[in-house]
């Protein structure tokens, strides 16, 4: 019972994150709340885990982590340098 | 209660998409578009498909976020406004979908257990892959020893493929014109 509380109790926080993601209305809003519901996707892969008796999901999850965590970086990297194609030293 | 999330699941899905198509910043429409491949990496998940969960969530919310980041570096941020409304690509679009309704009418019903996917050498896997292979996860199981030969050949082809996108975009190569 536990874990569907904690399950339905993740969802509003889902719809605010996205919310700001629609609504902006700066890069950084958006990238923020692009990194925050990832996370939210990893607890709830997490908690699902364990609503279905699945242990195996942590290992999803953690992976999931890291490739918010990646993808956040990459974001932000292209807004620091402007684009992917070149070492940042180079750019100065 | 699994069905309630999953209701809600799919709607955050839903409004996800539709606000990807309403936005004119196409950035906030790429952000959008990395939030759905999370969804429906969460998605793929819950119905049981761990392999196609993680493709989605690397390949969707991490590779192509960038690759389409990096186009955005290359043209306009804001989505230009069509001046006149499209009829065509509209009824392109809708005839499309009509005929792969009407190629789904005649498929098996759902979770039938006399569909020819189920009849043929699924019963094979499911009894015998864990004293034949050993590996508990039969999708495992199938993918890296009874059709491993087919998954190199996938990696290869994806691996080709990276090459030859990382060669395209030179990453890793220095500008030559800013250093004198």
């Amino acid at each position: 019972m536990m874990f569907e509380v904690a399950a339905v109790a993740l969802f509003p926080a889902m719809f605010l994150a996205l919310a700001r993601a629609i609504a902006g209305p700066t890069v950084y809003d958006r990238v923020l709340a692009v990194n925050t519901f990832g996370t939210f996707t990893v607890l709830m892969i997490a908690v699902l885990g364990f609503m279905t008796d699945q242990k195996d999901f942590i290992d999803i999850a953690l992976a999931y982590a890291l490739i918010n965590f990646i993808g956040t970086i990459a974001v932000l990297k292209f807004f620091a340098v402007g684009d992917f194609g070149y070492q940042q030293e180079s750019k100065k | 209660m699994s069905t309630l999330i999953d209701l809600i699941l799919l709607t955050l899905m839903a409004i996800t998409a539709i606000a990807a198509l309403q936005l004119k910043d196409l950035f906030g429409a790429v952000m959008l578009t990395g939030i759905y491949s999370l969804l429906s990496a969460l998605w793929f998940l819950i119905l049981d498909a761990a392999d196609v969960s993680f493709t989605e969530a690397a390949v969707g919310a991490g590779i192509s976020t960038v690759l389409m980041l990096g186009t955005l570096a290359l043209t306009r941020r804001d989505e230009k406004i069509p001046s006149h409304p499209r009829i065509l690509p509209l009824f392109v679009v809708a005839i499309t979908g009509a005929i792969l309704v009407y190629g789904t009418l005649d498929m098996p019903a759902f979770a039938d257990p006399e569909a020819p996917i189920h009849t043929h050498v699924a019963p094979h896997y499911i009894e015998k892959s864990g004293e034949e292979i050993g590996v508990p996860n039969i999708v495992t199981s199938v993918l890296a020893s009874y059709r491993g030969y087919d998954t190199l050949g996938e990696t290869t082809v994806i691996f080709t493929a990276c090459i030859g996108v990382l060669l395209l975009l030179g990453i890793g190569r220095r500008r030559e014109d800013d250093e004198s």
